[in-house]
């Protein structure tokens, strides 16, 4: 089932006289394909989670409309929506079995839905096998690992095989194995049954890496939409660009003259087609290619750490709006730790011009063009 | 474990708690003991000298004698309806105060207002509201006032009951007493059952909504169950509460325990020990120590259900 969000706007009200009232989502609109998954992406407090609970319907929108499919759900309550909500730490009902947790939803089935008993057996372990917990049934959920919790919440989801499958931060009580693991497990699931699936998460590397579709969110407003790794390469502000990426890209102070790219004194790329204006320049860290002799940029090398297939350079850079200044190079390129500088070309199109006045991407020429580099550039950058 | 040079400063640090424990609670225990196990045992015979024999007696005494029957029923009536009713009512009412944004606070503070208040003074109003005032019998019966509960009723159609004077009933006895002990017992509840409620984790309760589960189905599959370690908690104590019944008894009917020319007709198992002490302490103990056996049984029954009941 298709979902659509058309200028959904909550404001939290007050809590007391001396407090304004808050926007915590504004004017948010996004299409979500029938049977993709959707990851809503952003740091805490940027309203992700407050738009999953609208799209549930336990929280109230204040302006907007939510469609499922064609269908205005805006002012449905919860209990008539059909969404499937695992939450954030899955809320098992502690009492009862997995079995019976699982059970529950199909319980609440009234008038024509009801469900016999043997229907409702078969539903549940055919979820439960789905989530491969189908030999826990009998266990209370604090019998169980996080990870297994997090199954049986996903399985409890899936029981009334709910149109939308909304998921809130479905890995953050995960350990950082499990978390990989975990992920996987939900794409696997959400491709098997084809159900459209919302998830929300602060962690990039987890919307990127199972989304079909990412939404960064930032202070309740959409920044970008896109596929993660159409996202990832053509950001389109500045917050997007820091948001995404492990390691965090590198933001330098810069400036724009006659078409060159200066960051302090080194005329480090050719941006023709830019205005002469102070930028900030963002490059990610596998846009840097060591030239030892003439390198465009020159950084104070502090320390080389080698991870076997590549190894993470950290430098300075009296430019840089970061402490350090990181890039990630081939294992095979071969840099003298001893020495105090190291000297980089760019790859063009791992750098990002930002406008000082909006923080907006500002794009040039050799960007605009697919082929903005020559063959002979292709073939060695294709080694990164 | 950091043991200590000198072991006699942590006696010291324990004494004074350990002293009036030993006087207040170890000793007198010990001493009911000995005393229910003396043959006609008194204090006065003791400090006159006399010695008593080894023996079952005061026990077997106690249980002949036709006012412990009255005592025993009267307990155990009073417990078996008034824990069911008032348990039941405190978590309706935790429910609905829960429930209720506006003004929570005061009407929490309103609830447990019974709960600071005096229990003879509570007991003195409600016999004020259930007296009937004036001359019932004779040639001209005459009522003055016949109390705020009869007049209430009045409003039905009802015509006066005598509830607590002399022409009442065993049963409207009862009816008064159960009204009063469930009223005074209700705000301890609510208070305990509030706060476990208050504590569940609400995401249950959204899970609930979102999977469209009725209300009544959310109150029996997830308020009850979760709140069940309180519910067992209040009806252990209630129980206990309940066979220690007394005080609420002489705040209505006075300390004959009974309505005028049938006194002692409501008396409970407290009270036939406080009779006892005067002359009889020996019966007193032996009497005291049946209530504790009495008390003990309930409670380890209560504990065998709710182990199974309970969900912790």
């Amino acid at each position: 089932m298709k979902v659509v969000l058309e200028n959904v706007t909550k404001i939290f009200p007050p809590r007391n006289k001396r407090e304004q009232e808050f926007m915590a989502v504004n004017n948010f609109t996004f299409t979500v394909p029938d049977g993709k998954l959707i990851g809503l992406l952003g740091p805490s407090g940027c309203g992700k989670s407050t738009t999953l609970y609208m799209i549930s319907g336990l929280q109230k929108v204040s302006g907007g409309k939510i469609y499922f499919g064609d269908n205005d759900v805006t002012n449905l309550p919860a209990e008539s929506r059909g969404v499937g909500l695992v939450f954030q730490n899955y809320a098992l009902y502690p009492h009862l079995t997995v079995k019976q947790n699982i059970l529950f939803p199909l319980q609440n089935l009234k008038g024509s839905e009801k469900l016999s008993k043997k229907e409702m057996l078969e539903r549940a372990y055919q979820a439960a096998k789905l989530v491969q917990i189908d030999e826990l049934m009998e266990r209370k959920p604090n019998a169980l690992s996080g990870g297994q919790q997090q199954r049986v919440a996903i399985a409890r989801a899936l029981v009334k095989m709910p149109g939308v499958l909304l998921l809130d931060e479905p890995l953050s009580n995960l350990d950082a194995r499990l978390r990989l693991q975990t992920r996987e497990e939900i794409r696997r699931i959400q491709k098997e049954t084809g159900i459209t699936t919302i998830f929300v998460t602060h962690d990039q590397e987890e919307a990127m890496s199972i989304s079909d579709m990412i939404v960064v969110m930032r202070d309740g407003v959409i920044q970008q939409v896109g596929k993660p790794q159409e996202v990832y390469d053509n950001p389109t502000n500045l917050f997007v660009a820091k948001f995404l990426g492990t390691p965090p890209i590198n933001v330098f102070d810069g400036e724009v003259k006659g078409g060159k790219l200066y960051i302090g004194d080194e005329c480090v790329l050719d941006v023709a087609g830019v205005a002469d204006q102070p930028v900030t320049v963002g490059i990610r860290p596998e846009g840097f290619i060591p030239c030892e002799n003439n390198g465009a940029m020159t950084c104070n090398l502090t320390n080389l750490e080698i991870m076997g297939r590549d190894a993470s350079v950290v430098a300075t850079h009296a430019a840089s709006l970061n402490p350090t200044v990181r890039a990630i190079i081939d294992g095979d390129c071969k840099i003298d730790a001893a020495s105090a500088t190291v000297r980089y070309n760019l790859k063009p199109h791992k750098v990002f011009l930002f406008s000082k006045l909006d923080e907006k991407r500002i794009v040039f020429a050799a960007q605009n063009n697919d082929d903005f580099m020559t063959a002979a550039l292709k073939r060695k950058y294709s080694k990164f | 474990m950091v043991q200590s040079k000198k072991p006699w400063v942590a006696w010291l640090y324990l004494a004074p708690a350990i002293v009036l424990l030993l006087v207040f609670t170890a000793w007198p225990i010990v001493n009911t003991i000995r005393m229910s196990l003396l043959e006609g045992y008194s204090t006065a015979g003791e400090i006159a000298g006399k010695t008593f024999e080894f023996g079952f007696g005061n026990f077997a005494k106690v249980i002949d004698y036709g006012q412990f029957k009255t005592c025993l029923t009267n307990t155990i009536l009073l417990c078996v309806l008034t824990v069911p009713i008032s348990t039941f009512l405190a978590l309706l009412i935790a429910v609905c105060l829960n429930a209720i944004k506006p003004l929570q606070r005061l009407l929490q503070t309103i609830f447990f207002l019974p709960y600071v208040t005096n229990s003879i003074a509570i007991g003195m109003v409600f016999a004020a509201m259930f007296n009937i005032v004036g001359n019932l019998s004779g040639e001209n019966p005459l009522i003055v006032t016949a109390g705020i509960i009869n007049e209430f009723l009045a409003l039905f159609g009802v015509a006066p009951v005598d509830w607590i004077n002399a022409t009442s009933t065993y049963t409207t006895n009862m009816i008064v007493m159960v009204v009063y002990i469930v009223w005074n017992a209700l705000p301890f509840k609510i208070l305990i059952l509030l706060g476990g409620l208050q504590s569940v984790n609400k995401q249950y309760y959204d899970a609930a909504k979102v999977d469209g589960t009725s209300r009544v189905r959310v109150f029996t599959k997830i308020t009850v169950p979760l709140l069940s370690p309180m519910l067992a908690y209040v009806v252990i104590t209630g129980f206990i509460g309940g066979f220690k019944e007394y005080s609420s008894i002489v705040g209505i009917f006075g300390e004959d325990m009974g309505p005028v020319g049938a006194a002692g007709r409501l008396n409970t198992m407290v009270g036939f020990i406080y009779d006892a002490l005067g002359n009889h302490q020996g019966r007193a103990s032996a009497a005291a120590l049946i209530l504790f056996g009495i008390i003990f049984v309930v409670t380890l029954i209560n504990l065998y259900v709710s182990k199974k009941k309970t969900h912790y």
